[in-house]
């Protein structure tokens, strides 16, 4: 299998407390359907538990799932543990309910894009790809 | 070529994230991968290999992460690979085994894995033997596979384990199921989980009589009926390299278990022990290690074929012509692929 066919390998998480996993669920599917190797941790994860699986797993992609508002801790904590593991190439990205000046706090902070609600699937995906092609040509 | 040399040094300190990449790149078949694999490779097996197969919703993850944790209160460490299927359609997979191991996730003493079965039709991935062979010489001390949910005819899980185990549920079917060919041959450890069911008692006891009958068993407390010795049909019946387990002193357990609030699964653990035991002292262990070799090197052989079939670009437009003299009924398959590998092969 030549790399250019590379399986593109994204952990989708739900962090913290909120139940609220209908987005996590609707964008697991959709990546699937993208071609995309998604690996679903399921509810509640912490931080530590989400760097731990990203690392395991080998992933290229982290998206997180967050209508709990508390996303201006989620993130920049994944992100330096993150680096901290040694994965600073990891693209962290995400979506949920999030204030437009949160999402312009946290991308000029080194996190992906994010997403909000109403936004098509393809958006996140199409997202995901170019990212992943401008990786690969480095 | 890419020689992974760093990464190899990585591997060999122990570092858990040089692992993960090591079986993204022969996962993936990258460049070098061969290489990398002879690099690490190159010792005795160690690890005890255990898989855990089944048809899907049987409990397989939960029980593996029962296990695991058991496995971990030993202080040993356990390495997880946990396979799930890609989709025909999009080539992406979902893998959610992770989510009945969530209790895993920070102890690290235990890797876990999960791999897409990438086309390959077996239960497993194409590469899961491989990344099984990564996890050994990283020195887990136990590998738990888990394969997809299976049907009958998915059994590449022997190839990769030294025990296998086949999880399945009081729903799973009648005293003829448990006589069928396939999946139920395969077992070294029968487990049926979700045992707070109904139903859990007599799927039990239907196993264990059709094991009962494969064994020979109904032959054997027979005398000698109308001059003929039953016991020797049966055992003739049997095919004789067979990698069933039977027949050498091996008797398959039916356990019962609930997974999910870990009932049964210290016997579960106690049998494995049993079984490696029984490997060990009765030959089989090699036995198995050497048709694992084999087996690879069949494997191994066949893909680097393919590759330089593909490389040699006599498969894509280059076949144009031969296929017009097929069409034109100048040619057969045959002919043409003779000719083809006259020219590989040169």
């Amino acid at each position: 299998m030549p790399d250019s066919e590379r399986k593109i390998r994204v952990l989708v998480a739900k962090p913290g407390l909120d139940g609220h996993d209908r987005g996590a669920k609707v964008i697991a599917s959709s990546f699937r359907d993208a071609g995309f190797e998604v690996i679903y941790t399921g509810l509640h994860q912490t931080p530590e538990m989400i760097v731990s699986a990203s690392v395991q797993e080998d992933v290229d992609v982290v998206a997180m799932s967050i209508l709990s508002g508390a996303h201006l801790t989620l993130f920049p904590r994944v992100k330096e543990l993150l680096n901290e593991a040694g994965s600073g190439h990891v693209l962290l990205t995400g979506g949920g309910i999030i204030p437009e000046d949160d999402i312009a706090e946290l991308e000029a902070s080194g996190v992906g894009r994010l997403f909000g609600p109403g936004t098509p699937t393809s958006a996140a995906i199409d997202y995901i790809r170019e990212w992943f092609a401008g990786q690969e040509a480095v | 070529m890419i020689l992974h040399q760093e990464l190899l040094e990585r591997f060999r300190a122990g570092k858990v994230p040089a692992l993960a990449r090591a079986i993204s790149i022969v996962e993936d078949e990258r460049e070098g991968f061969q290489d990398l694999l002879h690099a690490v490779l190159q010792r005795e097996p160690s690890t005890c290999r255990i898989g855990f197969t089944g048809p899907p919703g049987a409990g397989k993850s939960t029980l593996v992460a029962a296990a695991a944790t058991q496995y971990r209160a030993q202080e040993e460490h356990i390495g997880i690979v946990a396979v799930d299927p890609t989709s025909p359609y999009s080539g992406g997979a979902l893998l959610g085994d992770r989510i009945r191991m969530n209790d895993l996730t920070l102890d690290p003493g235990i890797f876990i894995r999960s791999m897409a079965t990438r086309g390959s039709l077996g239960g497993l991935a194409t590469t899961t033997k491989e990344v099984v062979d990564l996890m050994d010489a990283f020195g887990f001390d136990r590998v738990l596979a888990e394969t997809v949910g299976v049907g009958q005819t998915e059994l590449e899980i022997t190839a990769a384990a030294d025990t296998v185990i086949v999880v399945l549920v009081p729903e799973s079917g009648d005293a003829i199921q448990a006589m069928k060919a396939g999946l139920m041959e395969i077992a070294d450890i029968f487990v049926v989980n979700k045992a707070d069911r109904p139903g859990s008692d007599r799927v039990v006891k239907d196993l264990r009589q059709a094991l009962h009958l494969r064994a020979g068993g109904v032959g054997k407390n027979m005398p000698a009926h109308h001059g003929v010795d039953l016991s020797r049909l049966v055992r003739q019946e049997r095919s004789q390299d067979a990698p069933s387990s039977e027949g050498a002193g091996w008797e398959i357990p039916v356990l019962s278990t609930v997974a999910q609030n870990g009932t049964g699964v210290e016997e579960l653990l106690t049998s494995i022990e049993a079984h490696r035991e029984w490997l060990a002292s009765s030959g089989a262990l090699h036995v198995r290690r050497r048709a694992r070799a084999r087996g690879r090197v069949e494997d191994v052989v066949d893909r680097e074929l393919r590759r330089v079939a593909r490389r040699s670009g006599v498969m894509g437009a280059n076949l144009d012509p031969h296929l017009d003299l097929i069409q034109a009924g100048e040619g057969t398959p045959y002919s043409v692929a003779r000719e083809i590998l006259k020219g590989l092969l040169r």
